[in-house]
């Protein structure tokens, strides 16, 4: 009865408010949407190129958009060890939840590639670590925690970089900065103007570095800059914040690529690193990755890392187990391990070989310009100076498909269609 | 204090090393370690300048309440010990359980050599998400039909909430919702974190040990219009505790009439009662009146896919053009917060759920797990019985689901686990997937021993 009145009750109060009509109990259709304020999001400006691609009937398509490796063929690759790493796992009886931080084995072995075999911050326990999705998940993680411990802090970002970087930070509410990078007219890093802005930047900035194979511009440091970049960044008690989604793809050499990282950590800097093994293991869809955070001692590592955790906890609750699986199987046999490092090597020695081609193809076919930027460049990207008019002409009359911003993925360039791309290539730049 | 007290196997060119690590210790062991008590200390610049750590001010997180039962359970020695805390079903073997269809599956998937690895879209696995649709909406739903679903693969069922609480957050009018009280330990993180405001309502009577209803549907009376509301499917964790059928119905005329958004989490599907159209009643009750909902759901439980991670978030709108543009922002939170989701548990589901001899051989599976919990409520219940244990203990076997809200309170839980080993969460929850008829008889024990002491 009180149940009837109550209703009833309800039913006149909401007769009184203004946007809900339509019959109570049965036809809610005449309502509108509560979304219909929603505006279309724009498509991801990297993500919807291969979605593009995909929709292109033509023949003679080319996709040097997404990074993701391709052979010779234009296939996409399942490495040997990682193939053979699943069938190790395959009736695996295993599918119980990871702790918050993941695998720790996974965790462990990862922490070696970056910090190398015998890193004494290993040994003395001083590293926070958990497992991550993959590079984005590190990042956002690094994020946040940034934000609830350092709320007062903003990040440099460099210019250009991964456009999801941008997003990253945004939804963790951290404000962002940029610094110098990129330098348009040399095509390579414009090394004084990065340093003006880590010396300009108040001390204690928090900035994202690219440890190696900087993703769009394939620009790097040298060794020498590196080390500049790093007194320069003790003199100002800057953090460090490592994106190394790379490692081992961009020179064939994991511990050459983590160099950056070894001179930052031999100069005493407490560091942040994120880790991405969709890359150099091809495990994309995977998501595994790890983020790490350098601690003055162990004490402190396990403070740092209980807080990741929670950040986790509220956002996945633990991470998935299959390709962390796969990781370990592979990392802590020393066959798998030795077969992984010479596939990563011969994906390495393929770009290398393909940016030697294409600039070279360029350059036999008359080009005005100077192509000497695409094999100074390194790692799977390489930012040609291709003008975003430029890039549509390659799409709509070539129909090669690549970001706006002019960034060739070279991954996705063979011998079957180098010569394709360099002639569309040479056709929208000769009048240049 | 001189450095040299300190073993130098760190490479420090921190000014006062001791002193830092005297000041951590202190830190450490004197502030309050609530794990939402957040920080505002600010890094003091200088810290990073003589090279102390710009995270030197941070105190260590309290063990998360649910799983930190586990990690106190693998600390015991005793070989007595029973693990009643976090749901993980386990066999009558007290074994973690790989279901079959979960192993065929997964063969299937290694034998097709023509499957690579790469990056899902941002929104998963398509064909995933159009088949959990249709298992959590029903096959024949109006609302796929039209058109007007749109489904994102996430990570689990914490995932689909986080995902669907930033959406909401970030285009939804109003910024508040409504949990049951009490609720799974999660779920307020979940949503603060989202951006959203979190507030209770009444849901569990502890004198009746069942729903109060009446208190229940006072407070979402008393909610501001349009609030959102999060309801539990089946399965109601960590009670047990789901309104009947017809109290649903007055929910949800309640609801519709105030705009009230129903958020629904459907973890246990198949798994509370042992019929999957069952389980997914109270949703399709809802969206069958053309109105829009929001819906998380877990493979964890009802597929054994714990650890792999699986799941979906589906938003029910009243148009496809509506849905398309729901699709496209969902996308823009999903981005920045792991790109895409992991191939692996969605691979293993698809499988599972587009094969008619395989879903059918789950759904025997499934019935099986939902039978031996019930059958483990009866066998309680009746020891207790058997041993006159004082009080109406009728609510174990009312109760649906992986929980059983005991009714224990604190001072008693922390008696079980010093003198019987038995571990579960401080709220009295127990997680029948973690009993046998083995253990029963020492859970009843210690129920009695309680039940009969002032503790």
């Amino acid at each position: 009865m009180a149940m009837a009145m109550m209703i009833r009750n309800a039913a006149a109060s909401r007769r009184a408010m203004t946007p809900i009509s339509g019959d109570f109990g049965g036809g809610l259709r005449s309502m509108s949407s509560w979304w219909k304020s929603v505006e279309p999001a724009p498509k991801d400006p990297i993500l919807g190129v291969t979605e593009a691609f995909l929709a292109d009937p033509s023949p003679d398509k080319v996709n040097v958009g997404v990074g993701a490796y391709r052979d010779d063929n234009g296939k996409p690759v399942v490495l040997d060890c990682v193939r053979e790493a699943e069938r190790r796992l395959a009736g695996s009886t295993f599918m119980e939840y990871l702790p918050m931080g993941g695998s720790a084995k996974m965790v462990d072995l990862t922490l070696k590639l970056a910090y190398g075999d015998d890193s004494e911050f290993i040994k003395d326990k001083r590293i926070a670590a958990i497992q991550t999705l993959s590079g984005t998940g590190a990042c956002r993680l690094f994020a946040d925690f940034q934000k609830r411990f350092c709320p007062g802090s903003q990040i440099y970002i460099p210019v250009p970089t991964w456009s999801n970087h941008h997003n990253i930070w945004r939804d963790a509410e951290v404000p962002q900065k940029t610094y110098h990078y990129y330098h348009p007219e040399t095509k390579g890093l414009d090394f004084s103007a990065l340093m003006d802005d880590v010396k300009n930047a108040p001390d204690g900035s928090f900035f994202l570095l690219h440890a190696c194979a900087h993703n769009p511009t394939g620009v790097d440091p040298t060794e020498e800059q590196w080390r500049e970049i790093s007194q320069l960044f003790k003199a100002k008690g800057h953090f460090a914040f490592f994106d190394m989604a790379y490692q081992g793809f961009a020179s064939g050499d994991p511990a050459r690529d983590a160099k950056s990282i070894r001179i930052f950590l031999e100069d005493g800097h407490h560091i942040g690193i994120s880790q991405s093994y969709a890359k150099n293991m091809g495990l994309y869809g995977q998501r595994v990755g790890c983020l790490s955070v350098l601690c003055e001692d162990a004490k402190q590592a396990v403070s740092v890392k209980s807080q990741l955790q929670q950040l986790a906890r509220p956002m996945y609750s633990n991470p998935p187990l299959h390709g962390a699986q796969l990781v370990s199987t592979i990392l802590e046999d020393p066959e798998l391990k030795s077969l992984w490092l010479k596939e990563v090597k011969v994906m390495a020695d393929r770009i290398i070989g393909m940016r030697t081609t294409l600039r070279e193809s360029l350059e036999k076919l008359g080009s005005p310009l100077s192509w000497e930027h695409v094999t100074k460049q390194i790692g799977m990207f390489c930012y040609s100076g291709l003008t975003p008019e430029q890039v549509d002409r390659l799409t709509s009359e070539y129909h090669i498909y690549m970001t706006r911003n002019g960034r060739i993925s070279m991954a996705g360039v063979t011998t079957g269609n180098v010569g394709y791309l360099a002639n569309a290539i040479h056709e929208v730049t000769k009048s240049s | 204090m001189t450095s040299s007290e300190f073993s130098s196997s760190s490479s420090s060119s921190s000014s006062s090393p001791s002193d830092r690590r005297i000041g951590a210790l202190l830190r450490h062991l004197t502030a309050a370690t609530d794990s939402d008590n957040l920080s505002s200390v600010y890094a003091s610049p200088t810290s990073g300048v003589s090279g102390g750590s710009v995270f030197a001010h941070l105190v260590q997180a309290p063990e998360d309440p649910i799983l930190g039962v586990t990690v106190a359970y693998n600390k015991d020695p005793s070989p007595v010990k029973l693990n009643l805390g976090v749901g993980a079903y386990r066999t009558e073997e007290g074994k973690p359980l790989v279901l079959n269809v979960v192993r065929k599956a997964e063969q299937q998937l290694i034998n097709d050599r023509t499957r690579i690895k790469e990056y899902l879209p941002i929104v998963g696995l398509v064909e995933f998400n159009k088949l959990s649709a249709k298992l959590i909406l029903g096959a024949d739903s109006p609302a796929i039909r039209e058109n007007r679903v749109t489904t994102v693969e996430c990570l689990s069922g914490t995932g689909s909430l986080r995902v669907g609480g930033e959406f909401l957050a970030k285009h939804y009018h109003q910024k508040t919702i409504y949990i049951t009280q009490p609720t799974w330990g999660n779920h307020p993180k979940i949503f603060t974190l989202a951006g959203l405001t979190v507030k209770t309502y009444r849901y569990y009577d502890p004198s009746t040990r069942g729903l109060n209803f009446q208190g229940l549907i006072e407070d979402l009376g008393a909610a501001t219009p349009g609030s959102i509301v999060l309801l539990h499917a089946c399965a109601h964790n960590p009670t047990g505790v789901d309104p009947t059928i017809q109290q649903w119905e007055q929910i949800r005329q309640l609801m519709r009439s105030k705009g009230l958004m129903p958020f629904f989490d459907s973890a246990y599907q198949g798994f509370a009662s042992g019929s999957l159209d069952t389980d997914a009643k109270p949703i399709r009750m809802f969206v069958a009146d053309g109105g829009e909902c929001l819906v998380a759901q877990s493979y964890a439980k009802n597929m054994g896919l714990y650890g792999e991670r699986v799941g979906a978030l589906s938003i029910v709108c009243k148009s496809s053009d509506v849905a398309g543009k729901v699709e496209s922002q969902l996308k823009l939170v999903i981005r920045p917060m792991y790109s895409s989701p992991p191939i692996h548990g969605a691979s293993i589901v698809a499988v599972i759920l587009r094969d008619r001899n395989l879903f059918n051989e789950w759904t025997l599976e499934l019935k099986a797990m939902a039978d031996r919990i019930i059958s483990m409520r009866k066998q309680l219940f009746e020891a207790l019985r058997a041993r006159g244990t004082p009080g109406d203990w009728s609510h174990i076997i009312k109760q649906i689901g992986m929980f059983t809200f005991t009714g224990l309170n604190p001072a008693q839980v922390s008696y079980m686990t010093k003198e019987y080993h038995i571990y579960m969460t401080s709220d009295g929850r127990i997680s029948m997937a973690g009993l046998s008829s083995k253990t029963v008889p020492h859970l009843a024990d210690a129920i009695h021993a309680v039940a009969t002491k002032a503790v």
